[in-house]
């Protein structure tokens, strides 16, 4: 006997084939996703992002301006010649106040020659003007809540699984959008590949187990990286959060950067 | 207070402290992208004009209605023409369609300018013209019978129903128009004061200031339209028409400046870490587009000029008016031209670090320079003055009925 399609027979399968329709988008993005991030970042085979957190963290005591790192970062990533970092050091001079102003100190002078990659001359104050002065290296906040993967119009640029946010250069219109977005100014229009262009975490180089250019080269430890998901023993991200009172860049945005600075003034933005 | 930074590295175009990756020689988002919300803007706020006419029956400005309509329909199809030119990859621009990524608001203003491109004005533009289409398809002939016939998209029936239907149509088009007008210009406003790193963009007023700016630019370039065409054709000027667009005008530049002046006052009141950076702006950096331009020219002497015509109308001299309207207008499309440049440019002219200072010049030629700006510019000038010809043509008799004539609400 033929089967009578009644009422609720039908109202089943066009739920379920509803549902299919509406699933079969959400998997394929989903898979979308993760071939993006292995085919775009040159991750190797079989690494799987969802077993990994990258985090980075900067302790501004230890940094003493060298710019190994800036241009560490430079040649590893073959970032164009000019005016383009993924990682810079910014200098922060604070002066005495003069004396009778009634102030804590005077003014704040900050500076960032090359991105500081070729270290830093001579302060332009006298010695003895000085009240403090130390070094801050910057990069990709990795934010928690990304407002540039947040306004990308066609989502070139996002937030992977393990941490990082990447740009596909080969999906990235070029318009722009993200770097007025980042509050950092850590992203760049690339004048190679007219697309934007920011610190990945060196991800070509993290997934094979290898650490970052510029903490490899950094000569005293002020950036520190590691895998919150595989702590070492006695794991230097785990012991920089317990020995120290740490801090974000803007946190009043509400992007909740992932990346924590020890060490830095309220001048630091 | 004042920036407590010097300038420790001398370079011709940023002074203080800047993010090196913000030390280029001109802004991100050059001309092009001070061209784009000037067009998006002309395009609701002519269209909000012709709305007046259909929706609120505003008889006086039936002179107007179809100019008004082609107005904005010339602008809105060279709106996207700037961004597409700015793109580093123009050639992949059809993934904000195809993939779009739903929080960005630049993704969804592709779905609105479809939406108001195709689903308001193109339509509306159909339904009103449909009548016209088939008695000029039967008395011209050449190129613009063959295009009267295929704008009629084989529709030929002139019945009393027929026709009828057309205005009803055209009517609910009309009042779905207007929210949607808002929606494209608020959108575009949004796209700016959505961006909470720049302190100069992330603003909630952003997109309202960028809505009655485009009525008011709007307004203003029908006018200009109205009384440049009636002056080529040597015609005479209906007068109430003029008057009554101009009212208009003075109540949509009332509130804008309103609320800009609340957007300021309560940028001056709150004080917040960025004022210091934003005082600078405007005493300094922008001077002159800020203080001459958007406020002088474009907002202050065309209030005082229509609030004096508002209030003397009878006593003035039909031609002072007409000096007056032309005047203030002119200076109204070029004040919120200057208001789209300081919005844009002026976003990007201080560091987000809030410690220096960009300098721009513009360029003559290039991509971002006034070469391409000026010819992208005059663009839509030139595909209205077609319009016109082919559509407000003096020889063309037109059906008569009023687009007022609509089905009673």
């Amino acid at each position: 006997m033929k089967k009578k399609l009644s009422r609720r027979n039908l109202l089943t399968k066009l739920g379920l084939a509803a549902a299919a329709a509406a699933a079969a988008p959400a998997a394929k993005a989903a898979k979308a996703t993760v071939q993006k991030v292995l085919v775009t970042a040159d991750a190797p085979k079989g690494y799987d992002p969802k077993d990994h957190k990258w985090q980075m963290v900067i302790d501004a005591n230890r940094c003493i301006g060298c710019g190994h790192c800036a241009e560490a970062c430079k040649t590893e990533n073959h970032v164009p010649e000019g005016h383009y970092y993924r990682t810079w050091i910014e200098r922060y001079i604070v002066t005495k106040p003069k004396p009778g102003s009634a102030e804590t100190r005077g003014e704040v002078l900050v500076d960032s020659p090359e991105g500081g990659m070729r270290g830093f001359g001579p302060p332009p104050v006298p010695k003895e003007d000085i009240q403090q002065s130390f070094f801050v290296p910057k990069l990709c906040n990795l934010c928690e809540h990304s407002p540039c993967a947040q306004v990308c119009p066609v989502g070139a640029t996002f937030d992977t699984p393990d941490g990082a946010v990447l740009v596909d250069p080969k999906y990235c219109i070029g318009c722009g959008f993200c770097i007025q977005a980042c509050p950092y100014g850590c992203r760049f229009m690339s004048p190679v590949t007219r697309t934007a262009e920011k610190c990945t975490l060196c991800y070509h180089r993290i997934t094979r187990g290898l650490r970052p250019a510029c903490v490899e080269v950094c000569p005293t430890q002020s950036r520190i990286f590691g895998d919150l998901k595989h702590p070492l023993p006695d794991d230097p991200l785990q012991n920089f959060f317990k020995n120290n009172r740490v801090n974000t860049l803007k946190p009043h945005l509400g992007t909740e950067p992932r990346v924590a600075y020890a060490g830095i003034d309220k001048e630091v933005r | 207070m004042d920036l407590t930074n010097v300038v420790l590295e001398a370079a011709p175009h940023f002074e203080g402290y800047v993010y090196p990756n913000e030390a280029t020689p001109e802004p991100l988002w050059s001309v092009l992208i001070v061209i784009y919300p000037y067009i998006t803007g002309l395009v609701a706020g002519a269209f909000i004009m012709a709305s007046l006419v259909r929706v609120f029956r505003v008889k006086a400005l039936e002179p107007v209605y179809r100019l008004s309509l082609l107005t904005a329909l010339s602008f809105m199809l060279c709106a996207t023409l700037p961004l597409l030119l700015h793109l580093g990859h123009p050639e992949r621009s059809y993934q904000i369609m195809m993939t779009p990524h739903l929080t960005s608001p630049m993704a969804i203003f592709g779905f609105v300018y479809a939406w108001y491109l195709m689903a308001v004005l193109l339509l509306e533009l159909w339904f009103d013209y449909r009548q016209d289409f088939v008695e000029w398809s039967q008395t011209e002939s050449g190129f613009r019978g063959v295009l009267y016939r295929a704008l009629m998209l084989g529709v030929t029936d002139e019945s009393d129903k027929a026709v009828r239907l057309d205005m009803k149509l055209g009517w609910i088009i009309s009042i779905v128009g207007i929210p949607s007008a808002f929606l494209l210009h608020g959108y575009v406003g949004f796209i700016f004061g959505s961006i909470k790193a720049n302190p100069w963009w992330g603003n909630v007023l952003m997109p309202i200031i960028f809505i009655l700016s485009a009525m008011v630019s709007g307004i203003a370039m029908c006018v200009l339209n109205y009384l440049i065409l009636t002056w080529v054709r040597r015609k005479t000027i209906d007068m109430r028409c003029l008057d009554v667009m101009a009212m208009f005008l003075f109540y949509a530049l009332v509130i804008d400046a309103s609320i800009e002046g609340l957007d300021w006052i309560h940028r001056i009141y709150s004080a917040e870490e960025d004022f210091a950076v934003i005082r600078q702006m405007a005493t300094e950096k922008l001077f002159y587009t800020l203080n001459i331009g958007q406020a002088l020219c474009g907002t202050l002497l065309p209030l005082l000029m229509l609030g004096l015509i508002q209030l003397l109308r009878k006593r003035l001299p039909e031609i002072a008016r007409k000096r007056m309207y032309f005047a203030s207008a002119l200076m109204i499309v070029i004040g919120v031209f200057a208001m789209r440049w300081n919005v844009v440019i002026g976003g990007q002219l201080f560091s987000k670090s809030l410690r220096g200072f960009m300098l721009y010049k513009m360029e003559f030629t290039g991509m971002e320079g006034w070469l391409v700006g000026l010819a992208v510019l005059s663009l839509p000038f030139i595909i209205l003055v077609v319009m016109i010809k082919l559509f407000l043509s003096e020889k063309l008799p037109t059906a008569g009925h009023v687009p007022h004539d609509s089905p009673s609400v």
